[in-house]
């Protein structure tokens, strides 16, 4: 069995990390914060890459299937009996993977900040949130339980809010971190009933219990989730779809993407690990934890595949118009999210079927390499520049020669071109894509196109055209802290799609040999690089042709660079709608019908006393009156009426 | 242990308070006073546990009663269950932060540290009553106080709001009272003892009318829609320390009498009514959070947000299964923790901006980084983040709810589970304006907490989290004494 304690630590280093320099940085660690973030987190990788190495080498095959081995875990709040949050640890390939992936981003993240936060005044807190969500990330990929999964969950939600908000003085800062909550709230209650529903039907909340009851058709619990159903929708789909939105809202799927790109509010070094390798991939994740339920229910799996695929081309179509450049790589993420999501929901399970599967999880990993060494390269260019549009930048492979040399690396990864690591994950994508549904493979291909366009795009605007101007003083590239992680994350993004994937992430756990088909490299191949090509036409050399298009094409375009319309969509319905037409109404029926009613009570109460209370006048005439009248009132009665 | 010691020391402490001389002796006494309550709350849940864990199974420990009107049958009895338990310990936690937030109280201080521990002895009084008169007396030991602290140290339209609250409850402790007696004139033994009263069967037609007296009675102390009106006033206009007390216990002695006396005594009044609990409750939560999201005061976003929270407490009671029962009481405890926090906090702020207008304010997280922080985790708190008490307590009512069927609680349940959403976009607008943004112009040399302040805060916050990181303590504590509860539910069902 596994060293239970070594893996415990993984996730609890930073966890020990946030607590000591939330509680006491500010005060005593201001300067060596970095460096105790930094050693926690070098010794929860070394960990990592240990279990990982015990995992897929040793104790997790057994008779060529890599099981899942929950090693340890203990119930932390029981609702009745068999339904209860356990706090436990989940060992299987997807999880492994996860904890390598999240731990050395994370890891490059803490390196690069050394020297890109330094000096901030609030260094000490920023390390601290890096901790906790270090410390959420890891928690929520090795959940056992999908309560728990749903808890770190929040989690990362909260630290992905602390770390937008970073610079909390700045409006834009604190709209984006408050949009991003909200937005990722409002998902997960579809992701909270979702759990609310499936674990009614299979009785558990136990991630390993309820893939077992709900994918065996002879069981009772199957057949109750398949056989109840709502406006003719059964439970397990509605489950699983409900789940499924909270997974589109932190992966940032069309229609709840509209946080993403605000969040690059947040630093540039959080926006590489939060916002493009982490926790933006935790719907895939969560959708490929659940997978073999998903693959019980052919609808649920048709959301995915719908939602991704919009999702992937969409993203890409605003990306191409985009001139703040974190803006275009948040939108490069989602379009690539969306290529994870929807090989999920083409793919089948177990065999060959299960190729969508795999590749989906070789694209998270290959991406969550190139991405965050695109986004460090961008803060990079940013430190220099001391700005985001690209119409302030150009020419600077001169000043940034490493920066530039690894940012053409991962553009060429992300693209596609051989032999980066995105050309292997992305062909083995599409090669699913066509073999199960030859439509989502043309959109796909469409897509590769324009993301190799408008990656090319990025890269000539910065570092070709124009010369930017340089004012006054200008230091160099940014220290040696801030290069390693580049040069690091580069030699990832070259070699990491030579991994034999298939071998130790499956869709059934058994090894799957990924046959490489060259005659169908070359169309998705061909068209990369004619999107290279045409955006170098357009952007190598200072020229109007870019302005001259966009200028004819004057109506798509201003769409297009206004997102669609999106956040004007959504400013429509919270303010008017939410709080116009709901929240005034409620608050204005409270003041004046609830509470008028008490006060109405109250006034009459005393208007009646103040017209009755002559009669307590003390005057023993008026007294000795009342008491004849009331005398002869009550004979009457006893005359008349009673008899 | 001997119970009587939780209203002897109150009673005592309130006593020392009147004999000493001057302020800072008042405040040093009651300080040592709450600190006592607060040991000794520690205590009992220690010999609380050992004594079940030692094989005691009787439904209420650490029995007491003597004779005290014995011509009306009516005793002084004592005793308590797990949640008695919870709440004693709640209780506990809040008087000593109450204490110490007002430690800057210049104007009538002995008077005013009178009256706050007079309140903590109604409260424990009320939450080990085992006897319906006694229970009633304790109930309103509590009220009273209450309409002085605010008309005395309050702020805004306190007159109005002290009487409006005052009557109210007044209103409420009436339908107790006469709910009380058809249930002592209805049994055979004419009794006011909850544990002779529970054993009998309480004829239906009685349960029809006492039930929902009883139920209305206490639910306006718990802020039951639409018996909620005095709740935003009276916080608005109460003092620090008073809005604490007030949202912190006041309001849990309703919800705690509706389960105690209203619901374990007659189940099938609770049967009969549970629905219209679940309408009302529903529309209070989402209601309550709309409300909220309009409102511009710190004070006020608090109370709104407490008639939401309190929503769910009642939400959980109607729901009437044993998950969903625990996790009312978890809210109860939770809720109690977070609110007292919360106004704590507010009043620190008021203290030094003068104003508790969100819009006012801006940027104090750079002037006064721990009360913000206090008030940022006191929000998350209040969005249910996983962590801190109110996530538990919302997720267990969620899970109780979910376990009915039918189309009517379902609905109810994710009408419940919105207001999750709409807890979010307050809280963060609340914070968002107050804690974040540009620093308004005259707030730089504004001081963050001193030390009483700041050991308020942590005493809730070791609460909070107590609660939030390690659930399991609480839900072992209180799903014994909700499970016998609903047995009796589950017998006539």
């Amino acid at each position: 069995m596994p060293h239970v304690i070594s893996i415990a630590l993984i996730p609890l280093l930073p966890l020990v990390g946030f607590i000591l320099l939330g509680l006491f940085g500010r005060k005593y660690f201001n300067k060596s914060a970095g460096f105790i973030g930094t050693f926690l987190l070098l010794v929860s990788t070394a960990l990592a890459l240990y279990t990982a190495y015990q995992y897929f080498f040793d104790i997790g095959k057994v008779n060529g299937i890599y099981q899942k081995l929950v090693p340890f875990k203990f119930t932390w709040l029981e609702f009745s009996k068999g339904v209860s949050i356990d706090m436990g640890i989940m060992l299987d390939p997807i999880s492994v993977m996860m904890l390598v992936v999240v731990t050395i981003v994370s890891l490059m993240v803490h390196i690069y900040s050394l020297a890109y936060m330094k000096g901030e005044a609030r260094f000490a807190t920023y390390y601290a949130f890096l901790g906790l969500f270090t410390f959420s990330m890891l928690g929520l990929v090795i959940s056992s339980n999908i309560f728990q999964m749903y808890i770190f969950w929040e989690l990362v939600g909260v630290s992905s809010f602390l770390l937008i908000g970073y610079y909390y003085d700045k409006p834009s800062a604190v709209a984006a971190c408050k949009k991003a909550f909200i937005v990722t709230r409002f998902a997960d209650l579809g992701f909270l009933i979702g759990i609310l529903v499936l674990s009614f039907y299979a009785h558990t909340l136990d991630f390993n219990t309820l893939i077992e009851r709900l994918t065996s058709p002879a069981s009772n619990e199957f057949k109750a989730a398949v056989g109840a159903s709502f406006i003719g929708i059964t439970a397990l789909t509605w489950g699983l779809v409900l789940v499924f939105i909270g997974g589109a809202g932190k992966s940032a799927m069309l229609p709840l993407h509209i946080w993403l790109p605000d969040a690059m509010e947040g630093p540039t070094p959080v926006s590489a690990l939060i916002h493009a390798a982490t926790m933006v991939v935790a719907g895939v994740f969560l959708v490929a934890r659940l997978f073999p339920v998903f693959s019980m229910s052919a609808p649920a799996l048709y959301v995915v595949t719908f939602v991704g695929v919009t999702s992937a081309l969409f993203a890409a179509i605003i990306a191409c118009t985009q001139t703040d450049i974190k803006r275009v790589l948040a939108y490069s993420t989602m379009s690539q999210i969306g290529f994870m999501m929807f090989a999920l929901g083409i793919s089948g399970l177990g065999g060959e079927n299960g190729l969508g599967y795999t590749a989906s999880m070789f694209h998270l990993f290959t991406h969550a390499m190139f991405k965050a060494l695109l986004f460090l390269g961008a803060g990079a260019v940013i430190h220099y520049i001391h700005s985001n549009e690209m119409k302030d930048m150009g020419g600077l492979r001169k000043y940034l020669p490493i920066t530039h040399i690894s940012f053409l690396i991962a553009c060429l990864a992300i693209s596609g071109v051989p032999p980066f690591a995105g050309f292997f994950s992305k062909e083995e994508i599409l090669l699913a894509a066509y073999h199960h549904n030859p439509a989502v493979y043309w959109i796909a291909l469409l897509t590769s196109g324009l993301t190799a366009f408008y990656m090319f795009r990025l890269y000539f605007s910065i570092f070709w055209g124009k010369q930017a101007h340089l004012h006054g003083e200008h230091h160099g590239e940014g220290g040696f802290a801030m290069m390693l992680p580049l040069l690091l994350l580069a030699v990832g993004a070259v070699l990491a799609g030579f991994i034999p994937f298939g071998h130790f992430v499956s869709s059934d756990g058994a090894a799957l040999e990924s046959h490489f088909h060259w005659q169908f490299s070359v169309a998705p191949v061909l068209i990369g690089l004619l999107g290279i090509f045409v955006a170098m036409w357009l952007y190598k050399k200072e020229n109007d042709k870019p302005a001259k298009m966009a200028a004819s094409l004057n109506g798509i375009y201003q769409t297009i660079y206004h997102k669609f319309y999106f956040d004007e969509l959504y400013i429509f319905i919270t303010k008017k709608i939410l709080f116009n037409l709901i929240g005034r109404p409620a608050a204005w029926f409270d003041k004046n019908v609830v509470d008028g009613v008490m006060n109405l009570t109250g006034n009459t109460t005393q208007l009646i006393s103040e017209k009755i209370k002559g009669y307590q006048s003390g005057k023993v005439q008026q007294y000795a009156l009342y008491f004849l009248l009331g005398i002869i009132g009550i004979a009457a009665l006893f005359i008349y009426v009673w008899k | 242990m001997n119970l009587t010691l939780l209203i002897l020391l109150p009673l005592i402490t309130a006593i020392a308070i009147l004999l000493v001389k001057n302020a800072t002796q008042v405040k040093w006494v009651a300080l040592a006073g709450a600190s006592a309550q607060f040991i000794l709350a520690i205590v009992l849940l220690f010999a609380f546990n050992k004594e079940r864990a030692n094989g005691n199974v009787s439904q209420m420990l650490f029995e007491l009663q003597y004779k005290w009107f014995p011509a009306w049958n009516i005793s002084f009895h004592i005793g308590i269950d797990g949640i008695s338990v919870a709440m004693i310990l709640l209780t506990a936690f809040v008087v000593v932060a109450g204490v110490l937030v007002s430690w800057n109280i210049t104007d009538k201080t002995k008077e005013f540290y009178f009256l706050l521990i007079l309140l903590s002895l109604g409260a424990y009084g009320f939450f080990i009553s085992l006897d319906l008169f006694i229970l009633f007396f304790f109930l309103e030991i509590a009220v009273i106080p209450k309409y002085l602290l605010i008309g005395i140290w309050g702020s805004g339209k306190k007159e109005y709001a002290a009487n409006k609250l005052a009557l109210m409850l007044m209103g409420g402790s009436a339908l107790v009272l006469v709910g009380m007696l058809g249930l002592y004139f209805s049994s055979s033994l004419k009794s006011f003892d909850l544990m002779v009263l529970s054993k009998l069967h309480i004829p239906t037609e009685v349960q029809k009318i006492c039930f929902p007296l009883l139920f209305v009675g206490f639910g306006v102390f718990g802020a039951l829609f639409p018996f909620h009106t005095w709740v935003p006033d009276g916080h608005s206009s109460a003092p620090t320390a008073g809005s604490m007390f007030l949202a912190g216990i006041s309001m849990k002695l309703g919800s705690y009498g509706c389960l105690r006396v209203a619901i374990s005594l007659m189940p099938e009044g609770a049967m009969q009514y549970a629905n219209i609990i679940i309408v009302l409750s529903s529309i209070a939560i989402l209601y309550g959070a709309f409300a909220t999201m309009m409102q511009k005061d710190l004070k006020y976003i608090n109370a709104y947000s407490s008639v939401s929270h309190c929503g769910l407490i009642f939400l959980g009671l109607g729901m009437l299964t044993k998950t969903a029962m625990t996790g009312a009481v978890m809210q109860m405890v939770s809720h109690g923790l977070m609110t007292a926090l919360f106004f704590a906090v507010i009043g620190m702020i008021y203290e030094r901006t003068h104003t508790k207008q969100v819009n006012e304010m801006g940027g104090l997280l750079k002037v006064m980084p721990f009360i913000t922080t206090v008030l940022f985790i006191a929000g998350l708190c209040s969005l249910g983040l996983p962590g801190l008490s109110g996530f538990v307590s919302e997720m267990t009512i969620f899970v109780g709810s979910w376990e009915h069927t039918d189309t009517f609680h379902r609905i109810a349940t994710i009408a419940a589970c919105m207001s999750i959403v709409v807890t979010a976009v307050y809280i963060l607008r609340a914070i968002g304006q107050t804690a974040m943004g540009p620093l308004k112009a005259g707030y730089e040399n504004l001081q963050d907490a001193r030390w009483n302040e700041k050991l308020a805060a942590i005493v809730l916050l070791i609460g909070i989290v107590a609660i939030g990181f390690a659930p399991f303590w609480l839900t072992d504590l209180i799903n014994p004494a909700t499970e016998l509860i609903m047995q009796k539910i589950s017998i006539i069902k």
